[in-house]
This record gives C-alpha cells, structure tokens and sequence, in this order.
C-alpha cells in the first residue's frame, strides 16, 4: 500500500516537472510504437480487406495462420529479428541492431498480424452487408478494398488502437533488439524492467502509470476524433 | 477530416524517426548488467564523451552473452567479469588482447533470521557447505553471466555439488542480478552477488551482507576489442581510443571516484602488471 500510494507520488512528480530523461524515453516509445503501427497499417489493413473479400484456395490456412500469428510470443519475434539484423546475420551489412529502428521492425512484426486478423473480421461484416451493391457497379475485389476500408474506417480505429497496445506494452522483442541503450534505445517498457532489476519498485511502477497515462491520451483522442468525424458526417 | 487527420499523424509518424538520427560519432559496448545497473556508466561515460567526442552505446546483458553478442559483431568492445570465459574469447580469435580494468568483490547476502548460520564467516567454502547441509534457499543466477561463473566456482571449491538440490533449495532464476536479488528478497533466500549493485539495489527487504572478505570472491573486470580480422566493420580506432582511455590515468580516476553512501564500488587495476598464470 505505501508502495504504490510512494509510486503514484513518484508518477505524479515525474509528469510535472517533465523530468527530461523521461521526457526522452516516452518521446521515443511513442515514435517506434507509432513508426511501427503505420507500417503494420500499411500491409495489414490492406491484407485484411482483401481476406474478406476475396475467396481463394488457401485462404483458410492464411487465416489460421494470421490468428495464431497474433500469439507470436514477443521474445521469439525479438530473437528472430535480433539474428537476422546482427552483424553475422543476413541483414547484418545495415548495421540496425540496437538501433531505434530494429525496435520498429520489431514492433511492426507482432502487431502486422494483429492489424490483419482483426480488419478481416471487422471487414467481412460489412462486406456482407454491401457485397452485392458493390458488385452490381461492377466492383472488383481490387475496387472494393479502399472501399470497404474507407467505410469500415470508425471500426477500424477500434482495431489500430488494439494494435498501438499492444507495440507499447512490449517489452520482450524491443529488449533483444534495442539493447535497452540508455538515451538512444530505452523505452518506457523497458526502462520499466530496469528498475523493476535494480529494485526500485515504486520508480517501475511510476514509469508504468505515465506509460498507461499515455496510452490513456492516446485512445481519448481517437475517440475524440472519431466523435468529431461522425458529427461533421465525414 | 478524418482522413486528413489520419495522413497527418502518418506524417508526423514517418518524420519522426529522422529527427534523433543525427549522425554522431559512437562505438558500442556490451557490458554486464552490474556495470550497468550500479550506476558506474552514467557516471564515467559523460567524462569520455565530453574528452573524445564518442558516444558510447552500452548494451548490458551477462557476462555469456556479452561475450556471444562480441562474438556475432555486434559490438565494437566488450567489458566483462568471467576471466576464464574472457581468455577463451581471446583464444577463439575473437577479440582482444585482455586487459584488466578494475576489480570490486562478490558478498553473499541472505535473510536477516539467518537459517543456515552464516553470518559473519570469512571462509566461503564454511558458509556455502552450511547452506547446503541446512537445505536453505539459494538463488542461482543461472544465466551463464559473470556472477554464475563465480558462484558454481566457488560450489566447487566448497565440494559441494548445488545440482543435488536443484528444484528444491537450489533455484535458478536464469535471470540478471537484479531479478535474482527480487527472487531472494521474496523468498528469504541467500544469493551470491556483487558489491557493486547490491550496494545500488533497492528492494532489500531482509536481505543482509552475511559473508565477505574471502580472497575467493575478488572479482575482475577485463575489457578487450573486438577482433577486425572477423568483422571488418568493428570501429577499431575509436574503440581502441575508449579501452585506451579506460585504461589511462583519467578513466581509472574516473572509476575511482564513482561512490554510493560514500563506498567506493570498483577498485581500478589496469595499471597492475597482469599475472601470467
């Protein structure tokens, strides 16, 4: 109890005198967590859309694949990414190991999946609904996927913030291949399990309430927008 | 609108990136997380940067894989504490050579109430066959770091074989010292660790310095660059210019002066003739 009433004090004070090291840290959790959802956005609502959409052979098997994907244990991405990046690795000559940008990667491979398996579900609904007016215009599945994704758009918000939650929230995969470099690759939620390491619980779980804080913002202001996108009926 | 909102926090996304890339001038440096964590780096690494205009990059993990992570490339020194470990490094071709930089020790710290009657002994060997004999608690790093190494040494040493109670009083957290410090906090265990961040842990609980002073648990710290011959993009020059530094009057002053509650935590040795044995 007195820890966690010393952590929400902790919290508080980090908030307000915009402690620049912490400043720094949540700056760059938003930047790779961001970075990474746009790129996860840009493969996978597409993927998504054309899943519901288009019938094919394999599909189902994609499917399965897509949802057990969104399982994929952060650690094992982490480790992935961290020996196809390392200098001994394939992809060792671009020099991105414990770089910002690995995290990104990172990042971008746990929640593409995500972002996919979710819009398809979200998507098939609403395709049901307008299959057949779609195709009475004439509409192939390469027409009807911006279409679909323009007006599932408020469903899909849902989706990209179920997706930026869960990049946030990582720890394991940014760990391996961010290194955790003080001022360069440290994150909220790894700057978290440092002081979780060196004990300092109430400081972990101050840091853990300005991460949720954040997350908290970010949400209320896709709501907002999305309030504000449906009043002006855009 | 919403699309125009959408586009311009994808822009603002993408833009972001750029804006801390600046090019700057850095080696990296795989390290141990008792470096790391007992605040020795924030300390002395300023002082270097602001004399050499590097950056230094610290990737902290244990002792194994610090040493792995030297091996793939991916850092241009490593400075670490298992010398056994540290030599066969060496001896692969990896990197090097070894030079000793500074040396602090291990404690065994356990629970105040003392079940294994510890408290106070010099003689490691004494305390770790107590410990067995009375079953009682004991935290493994199990992670193959620096701090493992020592600890199953010292088991050895002792003739005791800690395997024997493994999943009972013997624990491996497979984890960093931190995390092993926790574990032995909440299970009123005993648990080998090293000056250093035990004396910047903060969760004690009833954890207690028990045992200390055996010449057994002296604890060096050796750094070395990684070899170029292997990977032609390790940056030899400015890595050799931080090992050069550390090694130097200043950087060994700097470790010098590095305290917490007025106890120094690492001692500096480079200058010390290195024993050939």
């Amino acid at each position: 109890m007195n820890d966690l009433g010393a952590a929400a004090a902790t919290a508080l004070n980090l908030v307000l005198t915009a402690d620049p090291a912490v400043a720094q840290i949540v700056l760059l959790s938003l930047r790779v967590s961001f970075s990474a959802l746009l790129i996860a956005a840009l493969i996978g609502l597409p993927l998504g859309a054309l899943l519901a959409v288009a019938r094919f052979p394999g599909r189902g098997v994609i499917l399965t694949v897509l949802n057990a994907l969104m399982g994929l244990p952060p650690v094992v991405a982490g480790l992935l990414i961290y020996l196809l990046l390392s200098r001994s690795g394939p992809l060792g000559h671009l020099g991105l190991l414990f770089t910002p940008g690995a995290m990104i990667i990172a990042q971008a491979v746990l929640i593409t999946p995500i972002l996919a398996a979710l819009s398809r579900q979200v998507l098939e609904g609403l395709w049901e609904e307008y299959a057949e007016q779609l195709r009475s215009f004439g509409a192939g599945p390469a027409r009807a996927v911006p279409t679909l994704l323009w007006d599932g758009r408020f469903a899909l918000l849902t989706v990209l913030l179920a997706g930026f939650g869960r990049a946030c929230a990582e720890v394991g995969a940014v760990m391996v291949v961010g290194g955790n470099i003080e001022g360069f690759t440290r994150v909220m939620t790894t700057a978290i399990a440092l002081e979780t390491s060196a004990g300092n619980l109430p400081l972990a779980l101050a840091l853990g309430m300005v991460l949720m804080s954040i997350v908290l913002v970010v949400n209320a202001l896709a709501q907002a927008s999305r309030d504000f996108a449906t009043r002006a009926g855009v | 609108m919403f699309r125009r909102l959408f586009l311009a926090a994808a822009a603002a996304a993408l833009l972001l990136p750029g804006a801390a890339s600046a090019q700057e001038r850095f080696i990296t440096v795989a390290s141990t997380t008792s470096t790391e964590q007992s605040g020795l780096f924030r300390h002395i690494l300023p002082i270097f940067t602001a004399e050499s205009g590097i950056t230094v990059r610290v990737v902290a993990l244990g002792t194994g894989q610090a040493l792995d992570v030297g091996r793939r490339g991916d850092a241009d020194v490593v400075f670490v504490h298992d010398r056994a470990a540290e030599e066969r490094f060496v001896a692969e071709g990896f990197g090097g050579p070894r030079r000793h930089v500074m040396f602090n020790d291990f404690v065994i710290v356990g629970p105040a109430a003392d079940p294994a009657r510890v408290a106070g002994l010099r003689d490691t060997n004494d305390a770790l066959r107590r410990v067995a004999q009375a079953r009682a608690p004991f935290i493994s790093r199990g992670d193959r770091s620096g701090t493992h190494a020592a600890e199953l040494r010292l088991w050895q040493l002792a003739g005791v074989d800690p395997a024997t109670g493994r999943g009972q009083w013997y624990r491996e957290v497979g984890q960093g010292m931190g995390p092993a410090l926790n574990t032995a906090a909440a299970q009123n265990a005993y648990v080998l660790t090293d000056r250093g961040t035990w004396l910047s842990f903060r969760n004690r609980q009833e954890l207690r310095i028990l045992v200390e002073g055996d010449a057994r648990l002296f604890n060096q710290y050796g750094v070395m660059l990684v070899n170029a011959q292997r990977h032609p993009h390790v940056k030899v020059a400015d890595g050799q210019r931080f090992i050069d530094w550390i090694l130097s009057p200043a950087g060994q002053r700097a470790i010098a002066s590095y305290q917490i509650n007025g106890e120094q935590l690492f001692f500096p040795n480079a200058t010390q003739p290195e024993p050939t044995s």
